[in-house]
């Protein structure tokens, strides 16, 4: 079963420690959490050295008459103050470095993080730039039929941009249930609460990649739905933002295009292994009891104007969510492929559908 | 059974149905708790009042999103995204909706304030999130929401996010068992 | 507490009922004590037969054996069944079998009641485990089942769930109400609160704690109920509600809940420091105080579980502040077990072995639990499995151990047999070394940053959670061995004196071993 395991020069033996960070405050952070380990490690020597000593030296063979006192008052005093002050100065500087992570200024970039099951959405509020950030990883890395890469689950189809030195402000909600945005190197964890907007900020220096992950259980894909954050310098940042505005005109453009049946299947296969496969599974079938098979349904063999009307608004009370969100060009070719696959073409009526029918689904009908 | 262990046990049987009923009473508790501090960014409705109005107030931006809760396909978005105000003054913003889909549907929308410590010095006289939004299909309407930042507001606080979540609840309509809005009103 | 016996023989009185009918309707709190051990030991087996499946999973990156989806059944049914199945009946069962004979009496007070709350706890858990067979699997929504995963989201099993849930919570109830009035009512003359044993004084509190928070926990999953069924918007945003409402009630049970799990086995481990030190406890009244200082501050610090969720800084400032305060009244037991331990004339048979495992090992989670508090810090750790080696840490190590201890302490006492020291003691030592091996490296994954309830994890995590999960075989395995020991010793073995510790304390020491089917149906005298 175990064709290919971990390959184990990879992983980490030295991986002891909290992340460091690389803003102010995560350095901060770290500081913090160490002041408090070696107070713990002291506080715990302490006791158990003298602990160790008894059962050491007062075993009933070297001390076969047990002494007799039980009480101290001067001694119980003592060690109900002393750990109290030593709890102070210890929440002293915590609450200092609380006050500077809550200082809530405006933010030069404003970007809404949104959490979805199982992915997560980045808008950014000031220049209209809105993507969705999937797990990259392939399916067969995770059932283990071909090697892990590098950064096993811990990669994305698109990385969040941000650049240096700017004071980045992330505003957390989600879209299902409760998810939670952890970004160790930044020293951010903020839950994401459906209807609810969270904030947390940041200025990072440094450029690089910085990787985290959902900390909130948030149904089957949990472990499977990471952050890749990468922070380059302004002139990049502002080469990038330039190239998503225009990626989005072209997009609108290609939904004016003709479309052939195999286009759409092609380009519908690559969303369907993103977004659909986790439940429907690659077969077509889903899951027993909880996901509907697409194979062999009736619904995606004939009835073609409910199957948009499924992709759009979800199914009520289920696990299928609304994929509105998905351009028009993506939404036609996911269907089409899914109404070409599986022998489903042969079994139903074939019908392919078009960008053009999802703009046309947008546009009410009276 | 002895009269006092008969005592104990009636006053411990009481107490179960007491503390059941507690953690009932934590619902509208939590509310009000949430009013007095602005946790979680919930926001209520105040009544108009003369002393909130300053005549000297200090400049902030006041910034909207919209968020579509999922399962919902109106097209829901600010008019404006950023307002640029003063506290102590009323303001009225808009958010535009549409009903893209064939059928009649219903929405709440539910406001959320962030930072957290600034929810506490909204105030809105008027909003949409208080109410159902009903549309037909097609239908395009202008949500108001009319509201003040208090002079209050701490001073390192320069920019407010208002965010609104849209719900479909055309499925649950007829249910006013909404425990929060019983309690509140 | 000394005490002079006039050791009563009651020959008069009828012995236990034949076959089943004995068990069913049993109002005896020797038989019902016995019933709710061996009901937590097989619930022990079987959540410790998830924990085997989880850490299976988790012992490679990559999905072998089981799909995400079941994995998180597993970890929810996991933490549902150690806590209310395998946790606390266990104590329930300590405390029927000792707190009367600690304080002189015949039985538990309400006799009747304590019947019923056993037998439906087996239907409980009947009705959990067999939603794993139900269309859409068990509940996967975490033991702490935050809505809307519990509620919008759910499989249909949570109704079941829910059910479970309540009926759990009733049998706790009743078992903490008949706890109450029982050490209220029924001591012998003589035995005055401060006389009480620790055991005693400990479950006492507990028994309050159960009262308060159980029902709050009643009333979350109704509302629960009540959002999934009949339209209501308790944590529903949509209708007005607010996830966030759920997690402030839950953990304003769930946190006096964790305390409920580890005050009987402060009230055990005392016990059994005083006895193989052969010294005097020291400093009992403070002991008192400590547990009900504790108890108090565990209503007021819920929201540490929370400082994700956008509190406000007033609010976390305040439940740092409060939960480090637990620190002071938690470090004074432990400096006051190991003052008992300071210049007597120790032994280290098996009970003693765990119990000073114990103070060590509840005292790092105890110092983890510290580290958790501190809020900024806590934005790192929170849902890690830094978070998961710290609760293990304080309920395996701690809570577990307290009651092995418990079983090998009293064994002797409750079967008239002598448990083998020699396997004791390599039960002992397997899981010493099974328990750190599992939940240290745990600390590192943990900080490295790997979340919690994750089925898989990328690979800088590999090697620590291998040997976590070699611990946890290791761990697990052993496990088999205790109940072999404890059938071993049940079944013959050397017959105990009633005194049985040379150094022990107390009322229970001074009846037969085995302890008569009835005693103190007379009170007995106390000085």
């Amino acid at each position: 079963m175990l064709t290919f395991v971990a390959p184990m020069a990879k992983a980490d033996w030295f991986a002891l420690n909290m992340t460091r960070g690389i803003t102010d405050i995560s350095n901060e952070v770290f500081e913090l959490h160490m002041l408090i380990f070696w107070i713990c490690v002291a506080i715990g020597v302490a006791v158990f050295s003298v602990m160790f000593y008894s059962i050491y030296a007062h075993t009933k063979k070297k001390n076969p008459v047990p002494a007799k006192f039980h009480e101290n008052h001067k001694l119980e005093i003592a060690w109900t103050i002393i750990p109290f002050l030593i709890l102070i100065a210890m929440a002293v500087p915590a609450s200092k470095t609380l006050v500077k992570i809550y200082d809530d200024t405006a933010g030069d970039i404003n970007i809404q993080v949104t959490g979805y099951q199982w992915k997560w959405q980045y808008q950014y509020l000031e220049d209209d730039i809105s993507f969705f950030a999937n797990l990259s990883t392939d399916l067969d890395e995770i059932y283990n039929l071909v090697p892990k890469g590098e950064n096993y689950l811990q990669e994305v189809d698109e990385m969040v941009v941000i650049p240096a030195g700017k004071k980045i402000r992330f505003l957390i909600t989600a879209n299902d249930v409760i998810h939670s945005w952890w970004l160790p190197a930044f020293a951010i964890k903020q839950d994401a609460i459906p209807g609810f907007v969270n904030t947390a900020w940041t200025i990072v220096e440094e450029p690089g990649i910085y990787r985290g992950r959902c900390t909130e259980l948030c149904g089957k894909n949990h472990g499977f739905m990471p952050i890749v954050v990468k922070v380059v310098e302004q002139d990049e940042y502002d080469e990038w933002v330039l190239n998503k505005r225009n990626e989005a005109i072209k997009l609108a453009e290609l939904t004016t295009k003709d479309w052939t049946a195999q286009e759409l299947v092609s380009r519908g296969q690559e969303i369907y292994d993103v977004n659909c496969v986790a439940c429907h599974q690659v077969s077509g079938q889903g899951i027993t009891g909880i996901f509907p098979a697409l194979a062999g349904s009736d619904i995606v063999m004939n009835d073609k104007e409910r199957n948009i009307e499924i992709l759009m608004e979800g199914v009520q009370g289920a696990a299928m969510n609304s994929f509105s969100y998905l351009s028009e060009v993506e939404l036609a070719s996911v269907i089409t492929y899914t109404r070409q696959s599986w022998g489903n073409a042969e079994k139903g009526d074939g019908e392919i559908v078009i960008p053009k029918d999802i703009v046309d689904y947008k546009e009410p009908k009276i | 059974m002895n009269k006092g262990a008969k005592k104990t046990l009636i006053k411990l049987v009481v107490a179960v149905p007491l503390m059941f009923a507690f953690g009932f009473a934590l619902v509208p508790l939590y509310d009000v708790f949430c009013e007095v501090t602005g946790l979680n960014g919930k926001v209520f409705q105040s009544e108009h009042s003369d002393d909130l109005i300053a005549e000297q107030g200090r400049p902030l931006s006041l910034q909207f999103i919209s968020t579509n809760n999922e399962n919902m396909p109106w097209k829901f978005e600010p008019s404006v995204k950023v307002l640029k105000i003063e506290t102590g003054k009323y303001y009225t913003a808009t958010f535009s909706v549409k009903n893209t889909t064939n059928k009649k549907m219903t929405a709440q929308a539910v406001p959320s304030v962030a930072p957290s410590n600034a929810a506490a010095h909204l105030k809105k006289l008027e909003c949409f999130c208080f109410e159902k939004q009903e549309l037909m299909p097609g239908e395009e309407a202008l949500l108001p929401v009319k509201l003040l930042v208090s002079n209050e507001l701490p001073s390192n606080i320069k920019n407010v996010i208002l965010s609104y979540t849209i719900f479909d609840i055309t499925d649950y309509n007829d249910i006013e068992l909404a425990s929060n809005q019983i309690v509140m009103e | 507490m000394s005490a002079v016996i006039e050791n009563h023989h009651e020959d008069h009185d009828h012995g236990p009922a034949k076959g089943i009918t004995r068990w069913l309707y049993t109002t005896n709190h020797k038989d019902i004590g016995t019933l709710y051990l061996w009901f937590s030991f097989a619930m022990f087996l079987i959540g410790g037969a998830m924990a085997m499946i989880i850490r299976a999973e988790l012992f490679q990156p990559g999905m072998q054996i089981v799909e995400p989806e079941f994995y998180n059944q597993m970890i929810t049914l996991h933490g549902l069944i150690m806590i209310f199945g395998g946790v606390m009946p266990a104590f329930v069962g300590l405390a029927n079998w000792l707190v009367p004979m600690m304080i002189g009496a015949p039985d538990m007070a309400l006799p009747r009641m304590n019947n019923l709350s056993f037998w439906i706890l087996p239907f409980a858990f009947l009705i959990l485990l067999s939603s794993l067979f139900m269309e859409g699997g068990a509940p996967n929504f975490g033991w702490t089942f935050y809505a809307p995963l519990s509620t919008t989201y759910a499989p249909p099993s949570v109704t079941f769930f829910i059910f479970s849930v309540h009926i759990m919570g009733a049998s706790s109830i009743m078992g903490a109400i008949n706890v109450v009035v029982t050490i209220m009512n029924m001591r012998a003359p003589g035995v005055g609160l401060m006389k009480m044993p620790l055991f005693v004084w400990s479950w006492l509190i507990t028994a309050y704690l159960l009262i308060a928070v159980m029902p709050v926990l009643a009333g979350a999953v109704t509302m629960m109920l009540m959002d999934i069924h009949f339209g209501t918007s308790f944590f529903n945003a949509a209708g007005g509600g607010d996830p966030v409402l759920f997690q402030h009630i839950f953990w304003f049970f769930g946190h006096p809940e964790v305390y409920i799990m580890i005050l009987p086995a402060f009230g055990i481990v005392s016990h059994i420091i005083e006895t193989f030190s052969r010294k005097q406890l020291f400093g009992y009244s403070s002991m008192v105080w400590a547990m009900l200082s504790i108890a108090i501050l565990s209503f007021v610090v819920w929201a540490h579980h929370m400082f994700t969720v956008g509190l406000p800084l007033a609010a976390e400032i305040f439940f740092m502040w409060a939960t480090m305060l637990i620190a002071v009244p938690t470090g004074v037991k432990v400096f006051n077990w190991v003052a008992t331990m300071f210049r007597g004339s120790l032994t280290f048979e098996t009970p003693m072995l765990f119990a000073i495992a114990f103070v060590v090992l509840f005292t790092i989670g105890g110092l983890s639990g510290l580290m958790l508090a501190i809020v900024p810090a806590d934005f790192q750790y929170h849902d890690t499995y830094f978070v998961v080696a710290h609760f293990h840490y304080v309920l395996v190590p701690g809570a577990i151990f307290s009651i092995m201890a418990a079983v090998y302490y009293w064994i002797p006492k409750w079967s008239g047999n002598m448990y083998d020291e020699r396997l004791g003691k390599l039960h002992f030592w397997l899981s010493f070394v099974g328990v750190n091996v599992t939940f240290f490296p745990q600390h590192f994954i943990g900080l490295a940053g790997m979340p919690r309830r994750y089925p898989d994890y990328s690979l800088q995590f590999a090697d620590w959670n291998m040997v976590s999960s070699v611990g946890a075989f290791l761990f697990g395995f052993s496990q088999l061995l205790f109940l072999f020991i404890v059938l071993k010793t049940v079944m013959g073995g050397k017959k105990a004196t009633s005194q049985v510790w040379d150094g022990a304390r107390g009322l229970e020491w001074t009846v037969a071993s085995p302890a008569p089917y009835h005693t103190f149906s007379t009170p007995p005298k106390v000085d």
